[in-house]
């Protein structure tokens, strides 16, 4: 080995504490990359080819009945490579283990020997014979939730009629990998599931016979989905056509996306927060040793190595922390990958989906950290470089402090002259400080982008379910019926409070955009079911005119007061002009609310409902479950206990797993700027600190000096990074899919004192690591040379 | 000028240090004996290697011996913890360093008000600077001073607590004769208004002629010991 690599592994030793420190956050940042980067891959690679295999389509549309001699004509629409139809149903089921009813969308299988668009992948049995009537297939996550085996009989009420069916198999289905009830946000596994059915038995059950009521394209690529969709509507529209969507929309495949972007988003950002805090931790030890280097520099240049011998020895250094840093951040992310695989796997389903890290993964991660490493040393190396042999040789000028004017406050604060000692050395070198702020101010605002979530969905939790849903139960009619049903429910005495509402699928327009959405029909000033905003303000129905979601009012650009065209999409389909009379901000979905009466109106209907909002004695729930079942109108009881469970289970949990990984990540990130700045303090300093000892100052008081140098800069970036946590917040939550959710920014005085405390307490600890070395200053050695 | 003859302020007795280099042993002190009395002022004389640092280094609680004892008024200072050190040095001694090791960022007054926020009885800074001379540089940081009176702030800064003892590690090495001088003249002074026992460690003999007592170190050993009935002012000397 050349005697200058010796020389670098030497030094490198010598700071063996310091380089760790580079080591431990490097790490972190090309981890996080790593798990995002190779995670984002498994992801979607397998998503695409689950899709590719069982068929997932492109253009979905949904209808309410159409001839099977229909399907012809929709085959040969340009544009059109296959097309398959289907019945679909929602149903009731009696699942032995849960008192009230759960979910379930029943969806026909396709013939024998019939290759369909949206395959089903069995997971395990068979599929149902067919000739066997009540014979299903369960999807696998409802099953594993209920705990259901092959051969287990679930009692179902389909179209108004109780059935008894019998599980044959479990499946899975590319376009159920995120399994949620329609109009829900977050999966229940418990209370929804898929069922598939031979479609000759489920026609005949539902009524559907030689009919259909759902049908999914796929489409070549030189056709446009915007033509096709209007082609699609075009001949539906006579049909109860609900307005054909495209992939982009289709539930499931919205939410991976969305999660895919979070993905890629994390692994842009918080990997770019650690690499900045590694590369400037670099800078400065590096500056620090080729500063206290000058004279072998020198004398290195006199023996005739070269400057870019030079550069290179102090680039090895970099890259010798870049190798290490992946050698650690490559298993770590691994680590971490698997680890969100696993949380992934509770949300989203694929028949086999594992963690892998592709070669170009480990690639990018081995480039980046070493472009961290560079970037960290550039200025130092090129500063050592630039040194002439003879002016090297000398030392360097002294140290040159003035007073400043400010000087008067901090004499104020302290009569003792350690403190001007500490401010004096922090504005002798202010980008230095710069530095030192900006690496512990990210460690706060990683601690707040960890723990903000929290709050903005506790908040979100707060309004949704305690403010705005006040009801116990939600009832979904299989067809709007006659507000008579109303009376009938309130006249079951263990309902306590019940109010109608109905729902009617619309396509709102303006000029070129539009959007498929419920329009909302609402009796006057609801009290189960109230319309809140972000800040916990009751908007009522306005008398005329519509209600929008401020997100979609912002996506169709209208303002109140201007018109807007709606189109309904059912019943008799009528269309007509309406002015947007206010806008709401809300949390999920997009919606228009208007009032009932302003809507049956427009229908040109009386008064009728889709469903209802039940307030119920909490004890008789069993006694209201079995008289619900008296009701063949009902498709669907939702129970709003249920939903509050499955909300808090996964979504919380999940949140609270990526709040205590950042806790980890900040942590390292303030320890290791904290404890590097000490440390360089303490080495450039250790002829004035071993002075003080000299003089009689006790260690404690001298470790006080370097406690109060850090501190300072703590204080000075605990509101710097409480508003880099706050900017960073602010951009992941508008960077959510905002048709889905509307996440408030929300973040509570104790998440900010959290952050805050945690760093505060890291920085002890990093001090109560420099205290050992203060022990170890020579006092005889450090007065003997000249400075 | 001893006040109390009888009394040593420091007694030390078969003084050994012996620093562990690599595998090497390397005798710094073999068997030290002195005694130091108040008032006086000593000049440890000796070629470099002699162990007169050590000796300094261990009378003022910076090291301690490998084998042997030191009395400080009593009190075994090699059996004293790191905390009782630092109070002895706290309180009783006041250093000079050849480089002055004064505190860049500070100015001359708070060089000197470092010791005397810690120490209860110290004198004003300002009156110890007066003392050596520097009562208008007060507010001059290290870097505006020039070497000699970086060196005279470095004294005023030993002197402010009134100590038992000044320990002086060649506090002429880094200047010019001239210069010198007035620093020795400072000590000179301090050692003759306060009475405090003041001792001069240095290379160079001429300096030896201001002493009361002159003991010479070669080896690690104590070679010689005379008292000097014929003190000259430091401007007299001339090297």
């Amino acid at each position: 080995m050349q005697a200058l690599n010796k020389k670098a592994l030497r030094d490198l030793w010598n700071m063996r504490t310091q380089v760790l420190a580079v080591i431990a956050v490097m790490s972190c940042g090309i981890g996080v990359f790593c798990m995002s980067a190779s995670t984002h891959f498994s992801l979607e690679s397998t998503r695409d080819s689950y899709y590719r295999e069982f068929r997932f389509a492109d253009v979905f549309a949904r209808l309410k009945r159409a001839p099977e001699s229909l399907a012809d004509r929709l085959r040969e629409l340009p544009g059109v490579q296959s097309m398959s139809t289907r019945v679909i149903a929602s149903a009731r089921l009696q699942v032995s283990d849960m008192l009230e009813p759960a979910q379930a969308l029943f969806i026909s299988l396709p013939p024998e020997q019939e290759i369909a668009l949206n395959g089903v992948c069995l997971r395990r049995g068979r599929w149902p014979s067919y000739d066997q009537e009540d014979e299903i297939v369960v999807s696998e996550t409802f099953a594993n939730a209920h705990h259901l085996t092959i051969g287990d009989d679930l009692l179902a009420i389909l179209h108004g009629r109780q059935r008894t069916m019998r599980i044959v198999g479990f499946a899975l289905a590319p376009e159920f990998i995120y399994e949620i009830q329609p109009g829900g946000i977050f999966p229940d596994n418990r209370a929804f599931g898929v069922i598939w059915m031979n479609r000759k038995f489920l026609s005949a059950a539902v009524d559907m016979v030689g009919a259909f009521n759902d049908v999914a394209f796929q489409k070549s690529l030189s056709i446009q989905n915007e033509r096709l969709i209007t082609e699609i509507d075009e001949i539906l529209k006579a049909y109860g056509g609900q307005g054909a969507i495209t992939r982009k929309d289709q539930f499931s495949h919205r939410f991976i996306s969305n999660e895919l972007d979070e993905i890629r988003r994390m692994g842009l950002m918080i990997p770019a927060i650690f690499l900045s805090a590694a590369a400037f931790l670099m800078n400065m030890i590096l500056s620090r040793l080729i500063a206290a280097q000058r004279v072998q520099i020198a004398a290195l240049m006199a023996f005739g190595y070269s400057r870019w011998s030079l550069a290179k020895h102090y680039f090895l250094f970099a890259m010798i922390i870049a190798v290490a840093s992946t050698s650690i951040g490559l298993p770590l992310g691994a680590a971490m990958g698997t680890g969100i695989t696993a949380m992934y796997s509770r949300f989203f389903h694929f028949p086999s989906y594992g963690f892998s890290m592709p070669s170009y993964v480990v690639v990018l991660a081995t480039a980046i950290a070493c472009l961290a490493g560079l970037a960290g040393v550039w200025t130092s190396v090129r500063a050592a470089t630039r040194l002439r042999p003879a002016e090297a040789m000398r030392p360097e000028s002294p140290v040159v402090y003035r007073s400043f004017g400010i000087e008067g406050v901090i004499r104020w604060i302290s009569r003792s002259v350690t403190l001007l000692m500490i401010f004096r050395h922090l504005v002798r070198r202010p980008w230095r400080a710069l530095q030192s702020v900006f690496g512990i101010s990210l460690a706060v605002a990683v601690l707040i982008v960890g723990a903000f979530m929290q709050d903005a969905i506790y908040s979100l939790f707060d309004v949704m379910f305690r403010q705005a849903q006040r009801f116990d139960l939600q009832l979904v009619f299989i067809e709007p019926q006659s507000k008579d049903i109303l009376t009938s429910l309130r006249a079951i005495d263990s309902i306590t409070a019940c109010e109608g509402f109905r729902a009617v699928p619309i396509r709102i327009s303006q000029g070129t955009s539009h959007r498929l959405i419920s329009l909302m029909g609402v009796d006057g000033e609801p009290q189960l079911s109230r319309l809140i905003d972000h800040k916990e303000r009751t908007h009522d129905a306005p008398i005329e005119g519509l209600l929008l979601s401020n997100k979609l009012a912002k996506l169709l650009r209208v303002r109140p007061g201007e018109p807007i065209f709606i189109e309904v999409l059912e019943g008799q389909r009528p269309a007509f002009e309406m002015s947007v009379a206010s806008t709401i901000d809300d949390f999920a979905g997009m919606v228009a609310y208007c009032d009932q009466s302003v809507l049956a109106r427009l229908l040109d209907q009386s008064q009728q409902v889709s469903g209802a909002y039940l307030r119920v004695d909490p004890d008789r729930l069993e006694e209201i479950f079995s008289r619900l079942k008296t009701y063949p109108q009902v498709a669907e009881v939702l129970v709003a206990r249920s939903m509050r469970e499955s909300f808090q289970k996964t979504l919380l949990e999940n949140i609270r797993i990526l709040r205590s990984i950042n806790l980890l990540f900040s942590c390292i990130i303030a320890i290791g700027v904290v404890y590097s700045t000490a440390r360089i303090s303490m080495n450039e300093r250790s002829r004035e600190l071993a002075t003080l000892r000299v003089l009689g100052f006790s260690q404690k008081e001298v470790v006080s000096i370097l406690f109060g140098e850090v501190t300072m800069l703590t204080f000075v970036a605990l509101p710097l990074g409480w508003l880099f946590g706050t900017g960073l917040a602010f951009i992941i939550v508008s960077s959510i899919d905002q048709e889905l959710f509307r996440i408030p920014l929300v973040i509570r005085l104790h998440t900010y004192i959290f952050a805050a405390s945690v760093v505060l307490l890291t920085t002890y600890l990093s001090l109560i690591m420099i205290r050992r070395e203060v022990a170890k200053l020579s006092l005889v050695e450090v007065l003997k040379s000249a400075e | 000028m001893r006040s109390d003859p009888g009394v040593p302020v420091f007694s030390a007795s078969k003084l050994t240090k012996v620093y562990h280099i690599g595998e090497v042993d390397v005798f710094a002190l073999r068997g030290v004996s002195l005694d130091l009395y108040a008032g006086e002022f000593v000049v440890l004389l000796g070629p470099s290697g002699s162990g007169k640092s050590t000796l300094l280094n261990i009378l003022g609680g910076l090291d301690v011996p490998t084998e042997g004892t030191v009395q400080y008024a009593g009190t075994d200072l090699t059996k004293a913890s790191e905390e009782q050190l630092t109070r002895f040095r706290r309180d009783n001694v006041g250093f000079v360093f050849q480089f002055y090791n004064l505190i860049p960022s500070l100015t001359a007054q708070e060089n000197v008000q470092l010791v005397t926020d810690i120490v209860p009885k110290a004198m004003p800074a300002e009156e110890a600077l007066r003392l050596v001379g520097m009562a208008d540089r007060l507010h001059h940081f290290p870097s505006q001073l020039s070497g000699g009176e970086q060196q005279r702030v470095a004294i005023a800064r030993a002197i402010c607590k009134n100590p038992a003892v000044l320990l002086c590690d060649e506090p002429t090495g880094a200047l010019d004769v001239r210069t010198g001088i007035t620093v020795l003249e400072a000590i000179q002074q301090i050692n003759r208004q306060l009475g405090t026992l003041t001792v001069v460690i240095t290379h160079n003999a001429v300096i030896a002629k201001m002493a009361d007592r002159i003991i010479s170190l070669k080896d690690g050993r104590v070679i010689q010991e005379e008292a000097n009935s014929h003190r000259v002012t430091p401007s007299e000397l001339d090297w």
